[in-house]
């Protein structure tokens, strides 16, 4: 094939997957400005601020959105507290088990969501945890265990032995030892899972709903009741608040994660 | 830096099971103050085992580690008095080359005015003082092996152990570190322990050198002795070029007997002129060894390797070879050796 047919069919395909990445973003933002858009019409009818004030002023939404900044960062440190020291010892301890326990990680993400919040939920109703800050916690906990675990395992694995007897040989304690070389030396790694469940939790919308709604409202729970109620614009103004933290941290952390950190996560032994 | 008041290093009775295999057995060894020593064996022959015993990172099943006369043996790696450097180097990547030869004496909660000054005065030491601030990442890997050595070096240890130090380094630079090392161990005075599987860099930077085989020390004496003396036939042909030859020597010449005779290659002369003790011998294969060259000399009694000097033989050439020196071994031990008058 000719140089230039090869390249032109690079620059269409890239173009292809630019328009199907942008092109509904594109359309969500101008409709988040649109007075009214209808069929057949190629462009709105004319420009409005309306819906922005609509959603600024709607107090159930800014609830949404503080529930949403107070559950992520939470879930995060939950998570990390919890599954980091696993990791640890996933990466560095053989004890039996080891592979079954590594795999059934896994089992929260291996069954369709729904099955698992349904049940769920009865074991909360018996716990008295539905419709509780604790409950939402567990769920989006849950949806990050596989992220905070994997991740992060293969980060302290890579970290050679060598470094870390290299600091016990100086006069380092375990624990110092620990602090001072293997988590700074997995620390991008355990960065990319600590975005990663910031992000899934910051998008759990079917568990948080079952479990908190109507008491706690998130930002992608209240996406639902938004579509249903208002006009469409209204929701594509809270779908464009909805990406700008993804958009922001991914933005923040895209050094990290561009290394083979995730792949990282799925070499793990 | 100082001259530290090293310690010597006493090992007795060591032994090491690992994954059910006996590793080290009965181990003895004593190094004086001062001293280095090389435990230089094949791969597999437990010299490595021995050194992670004595930096703390394994424990024995049983037998004693003293350090300066202090028993080591339940202490763990951050208590001992000793530093190691890594076959690898193990340099922290995230820490610049200072800050890695600061970490030690952080961790011993040292003034930050006497960290600043023992941390320069140990890369002055090993010449890397303008690369202070670099990360390991940055410098070449002889620039890496001597940051090491600063990080063992600034904690003044009792003892320094370094593990197959020089492997890592292409062959130049590895002569050269290995004279630094020696040049800073015997300017330091302190006691070390090398662990290498090179018979020629333990020979030239030791004081005495354990010859290891199957977890037990062959032998532990002078580079010198151990070439000229070795106990064992393992230790005559690990250190040195060796013709092996089955049988016993009688008037120059090799006859059938028990035990083994070895030659080594430069007591085998090769001449063009007869030898009331040497016998007719072809010139079989001439390898060109810079210096010198290596002759393979076909005698009726056996094949023998020589090395001459100067111009050498061609292939074919006929001429007379005797036997200057030689040992004799029984049973892996030496029984004798003889040389002619």
């Amino acid at each position: 094939m000719p140089r230039a047919l090869s390249r032109g069919v690079v620059v269409l395909l890239a173009a292809l997957l630019a328009l199907f990445i942008i092109g509904p973003l594109l359309w969500l933002a101008m409709r988040a400005f649109a007075a009214s858009w209808t069929y057949p019409d190629l462009l709105p009818d004319a420009w409005t601020f309306r819906w922005w004030s609509v959603v600024f002023s709607d107090r159930a939404l800014g609830v949404a959105v503080q529930n949403s900044l107070f559950f992520a960062p939470i879930t995060v440190l939950v998570s990390a507290v919890i599954c980091l020291p696993a990791a640890y010892a996933f990466a560095r301890f053989e004890f039996p088990g080891r592979r079954f326990f590594l795999i059934g990680v896994f089992a929260a993400n291996s069954f369709p969501k729904m099955g698992l919040f349904v049940s769920l939920a009865a074991l909360f109703y018996a716990l008295n945890l539905m419709n509780t800050i604790l409950g939402i916690l567990v769920v989006h906990v849950l949806g990050t265990v596989v992220f905070m675990t994997w991740i992060p395992a293969a980060a302290f694995a890579a970290v050679p032995r060598s470094l870390e007897e290299a600091a016990r040989d100086a006069g380092a304690s375990k624990l110092r030892t620990f602090f001072s070389v293997t988590l700074p030396m997995a620390l991008p790694g355990i960065l990319v899972a600590a975005i990663m469940s910031f992000l899934s939790s910051f998008d759990e919308a079917q568990g948080t709903y079952l479990v908190g709604a109507p008491d706690y409202m998130t930002m992608p729970t209240q996406m639902y009741s938004l579509v249903l109620n208002y006009p469409t614009q209204v929701a594509a103004v809270f779908s464009i608040l909805l990406a700008i933290p993804s958009v922001a941290l991914l933005l923040a952390a895209h050094k990290h994660i561009v290394g083979g950190h995730l792949a990282e996560g799925f070499q793990i032994k | 830096m100082t001259t530290s008041d090293s310690g010597g290093l006493e090992i007795e009775g060591l032994h090491k099971v690992l994954g059910g295999r006996s590793i080290i057995h009965s181990l003895d060894m004593t190094v004086r103050p001062g001293e280095l020593v090389s435990l230089l064996g094949p791969s597999g022959c437990g010299k490595t085992t021995t050194l992670r015993m004595i930096a703390g990172f394994l424990t024995p099943d049983a037998g004693s580690i003293k350090v300066g006369g202090r028993e080591v043996v339940h202490l763990g790696p951050e208590h001992r008095p000793s530093a190691m450097v890594f076959q690898n180097y193990a340099l922290w990547p995230h820490m610049t080359v200072a800050k890695n030869v600061a970490f030690p004496l952080k961790l011993r909660k040292r003034p930050k005015a006497e960290i600043a000054e023992r941390v320069d005065a140990a890369l002055e030491l090993v010449n890397l003082l303008h690369h202070k601030d670099s990360r390991p990442a940055r410098i070449s890997g002889g620039e890496q092996q001597r940051t090491a050595l600063a990080r063992a070096l600034v904690q003044e240890p009792e003892l320094l152990l370094l593990d197959e130090p020089l492997s890592n380094l292409d062959a130049k630079l590895r002569v050269k570190v290995r004279e630094d090392i020696r040049e800073i161990q015997q300017r330091l005075g302190i006691t070390t322990v090398i662990v290498t599987h090179d018979q020629e860099e333990a020979m030239s930077v030791s004081d005495r050198i354990a010859v290891m085989n199957n977890g037990r020390i062959e032998q532990f004496s002078t580079p010198a002795d151990l070439y000229g003396t070795p106990a064992t036939e393992f230790v005559a042909t690990f250190i040195g070029s060796l013709n092996r030859l089955e049988g016993a020597i009688k008037d120059g010449r090799v006859v059938p007997g028990p035990g083994v005779v070895g030659i080594r290659p430069e007591d085998v002369v090769f001449g063009t002129e007869t030898h009331p003790r040497g016998l007719a011998a072809t010139v079989e294969r001439v390898v060109p060894r810079g210096h010198f060259a290596e002759l393979h000399l076909r005698r009726e009694d056996a094949v023998l390797r020589a090395y001459v000097t100067g111009v050498p033989p061609a292939v074919g050439a006929s001429g007379c070879a005797r036997i200057e020196k030689w040992l004799e071994f029984e049973d892996g031990q030496l029984v004798g050796q003889g040389t002619a008058e």
